[in-house]
């Protein structure tokens, strides 16, 4: 039997109820959404280079990393905006890479820019994908009317966006998302265009609603405390690779290798050569002056020459080198909260220590972590 | 008065004559038209070789003469009936295939588009008077010789590439992410298309629809080769070829001109800010 025939009889089978609870089946088994080897080049440029992912039911997974990493690229794949150079892509399993075109994914995706429609009033922007599917007049109302108050935009509903304010755009782009029940929510950086100040309660409130809503969702952002603070998971990326999957906590504390150590953390990890094989990490605000440490903590002293000393107001930043890791010409940096008054003066040499927990060694020639302290 | 308000004084004295001045020049024409359209044939012809005459101004009571003679001697109404019929067929063939050409353009082809868009553009470019030789060719082996159906299947040729072009640029500047979001939303690129982009469009297409009905009405060499009786003639070869007769006839061609150009001018200053400005104001940031 030629494959055709084979692939179609298949489709044919999936619309009756057994195979229906097979697919189910299926999904339960994986991912809610999947990427298998996944690929997408642009000519010589590998956006996306071999990315295994798999989002679980319900929860919000954010993409992070530097611009050009080729999260945006993987988002646009699984939304079907881009075509995969290689892979495979599941969605409730169901696999979508082929021939599901966009429409039929059953996700709601919001634009960095909301992209609404500048012709539309905001409730025919929400109302859009109900007509899409047909729904009757008065359901459309509700279902609008719903997602409007959830949002707190009723009273705008009879304007055009360009009536609107950046955040009343943004809350009807998510209105208009959430309004038709997708199965995945896509986020392209959805606050970015949102000034700091409303950024953190757009944040707090993107949250609230997501865990209540439930939805599993794919969130794509660039910016580390965006990621931290909004994921469950967070999938580090850079150059077209995934570089770590795990909670921020996790992603924070034991970082895969010397990219995911320094993109995180601001100021971000140290790292000092300590062979000519290892490079030796830890966190500023774990490296802090010898007598903040109980006396039972199992700390590693260090002395360090103090250059700079930088107040930054929440606390201060001092910069200086390790006397006992000569071989490294990187200054180090110790971040102390505003409640560690020990004074501290400028060319100076203090006892500095490191909870040994905390300390992380890499392979200084591939970047990656190893288990067991240097070589 | 201070030196830099004097300063000041003179600059708004220089820009506003300089307006004027080009005011002046872009719209003698009209005036020269509209003044022999109502003149008298002694004040046009005979007055001219006296020395005390002055020909832009009425040295004899404006006449309704040279309008009479044009709409009850003349062919005129069917130049404008063949005129309209000739550009509304070649507006809705231009719109069919120009509309989805330039969206194609701005979107599908990517590095190749602006190339095969400039190639299309550069086909605009060849002069008619070169390209009516091979076209009248076509149009004998097609037997349309002395039909307007010639001008509808040959002024497509330069208003399909010029109305791509303008078309393109409108497509382009509309942000992809609004049919994207579109398409998502549940429909297919087609219906994004015809939902969302097309609406955005709309000064875009009216402007296409405009240009390539005046490119029609402005068109000589092509309906000068191929129409050849009076009754089939479109305006622009009318007024010139047909209103001569023994004499120059300026009153009646004038006559003319103006009431071929007021419908125009018209259409034109209604929709002027629809022609400069875009719909999409709002729709990313901003």
């Amino acid at each position: 039997m030629p494959f055709d025939s084979l692939r179609s009889l298949r489709a044919f089978d999936s619309e009756r109820p057994k195979a229906m609870s097979e697919s189910a089946k299926r999904a339960s088994r994986m991912g809610y959404v999947e990427a298998k080897d996944l690929h997408k080049h642009f000519g010589e440029v590998h956006a996306v280079d071999g990315v295994d992912l798999s989002v679980n039911q319900g929860e919000l997974l954010v993409l992070l990393g530097p611009s050009g990493c080729g999260k945006t690229t993987l988002m646009r794949m699984i939304a079907g905006l881009e075509e995969p150079t290689l892979g495979e892509i599941w969605i409730a399993g169901e696999r979508v890479d082929q021939d599901v075109p966009p429409r039929a994914r059953g996700i709601a995706m919001v634009f960095q820019g909301y992209a609404l429609y500048p012709h539309k009033t905001a409730f025919r922007n929400i109302s859009f994908p109900l007509e899409a599917i047909g729904k009757s007049p008065t359901a459309i109302r509700e279902a609008v009317d719903w997602a409007a108050t959830m949002f707190g935009i009723r009273p705008l509903l009879a304007r055009r966006p360009r009536q609107l304010s950046g955040g009343e755009r943004q809350r009807v782009a998510l209105a208009r998302a959430v309004v038709r029940s997708p199965r995945v929510f896509l986020f392209d950086e959805p606050l970015s265009n949102l000034d700091a100040q409303l950024r953190a309660i757009a944040r707090f409130e993107l949250k609230q609603f997501q865990r209540e809503i439930g939805t599993t969702t794919i969130y794509v952002t660039h910016d580390q405390v965006e990621a931290m603070g909004l994921g469950d998971r967070i999938v580090v990326m850079n150059k077209g690779k995934v570089r770590q999957i795990g909670t921020p906590q996790e992603v924070y504390d034991n970082p895969a290798d010397t990219f995911v150590a320094t993109f995180l953390g601001s100021p971000p990890m140290n790292l000092v050569e300590h062979d000519e094989n290892t490079l030796f990490g830890f966190r500023p605000e774990l490296f802090l002056p010898r007598p903040t440490f109980p006396p039972h903590e199992d700390i590693r002293v260090y002395h360090l020459r103090v250059r700079q000393v930088e107040h930054l107001g929440a606390g201060r930043l001092v910069y200086g080198y390790l006397e006992e890791e000569s071989r490294s010409d990187q200054p180090v940096i110790a971040g102390l909260p505003v409640t560690i008054r020990t004074p501290i003066a400028e060319d100076q040499v203090y006892e500095f220590a490191v909870p040994r927990r905390a300390m992380r060694y890499f392979d200084r020639r591939t970047g990656l972590k190893r288990q067991d302290g240097p070589a | 008065m201070t030196a830099r308000r004097v300063v000041r004084v003179l600059k708004q004295i220089g820009l506003y004559s300089a307006a004027a001045a080009f005011t002046g020049l872009a719209v003698f024409p009209f005036y020269w038209m509209l003044v022999t359209a109502f003149k008298e044939d002694n004040d046009l012809y005979v007055a001219a070789t006296m020395r005390a005459h002055i020909p832009w101004i009425f040295n004899e009571p404006p006449t309704l003469e040279h309008f009479q003679y044009l709409l009850g001697d003349t062919a005129y109404l069917a130049w404008v009936r063949n005129t309209i019929l000739v550009g509304a067929a070649v507006v809705v063939i231009t719109l069919v295939l120009a509309v989805p050409a330039g969206y194609a353009l701005a979107r599908l082809t990517g590095r190749w588009g602006e190339r095969l868009g400039i190639g299309i553009f550069l086909t605009y470019l060849i002069p008619p008077t070169l390209l009516f030789i091979p076209f009248s060719r076509v149009i004998a082996v097609l037997g349309l010789q002395n039909s307007l159906w010639a001008l509808v299947l040959v002024y497509p040729t330069f208003t399909i590439p010029f109305c791509t072009w303008l078309l393109m640029g409108f497509f382009r500047s509309i942000p992809r992410d609004i049919e994207e979001q579109a398409m998502i939303d549940g429909y297919s690129r087609l219906a994004a298309m015809r939902l969302v982009v097309l609406p955005l469009a709309v000064s875009g297409v009216l402007t296409a629809a405009f240009f390539s009905f005046t490119l029609v009405m402005q068109e000589f060499v092509y309906a000068l080769t191929f129409i050849s009786s009076v009754g089939k003639m479109t305006v622009s070869l009318g007024i010139p070829v047909a209103l001569f007769r023994d004499v120059f006839n300026w009153g009646a061609m004038m006559a003319a001109a103006l009431i071929t150009s007021v419908p125009i001018a018209i259409v034109y200053n209604l929709f002027i800010d629809r022609f400069v400005g875009g719909l999409t104001a709002g729709a990313v940031k901003g």
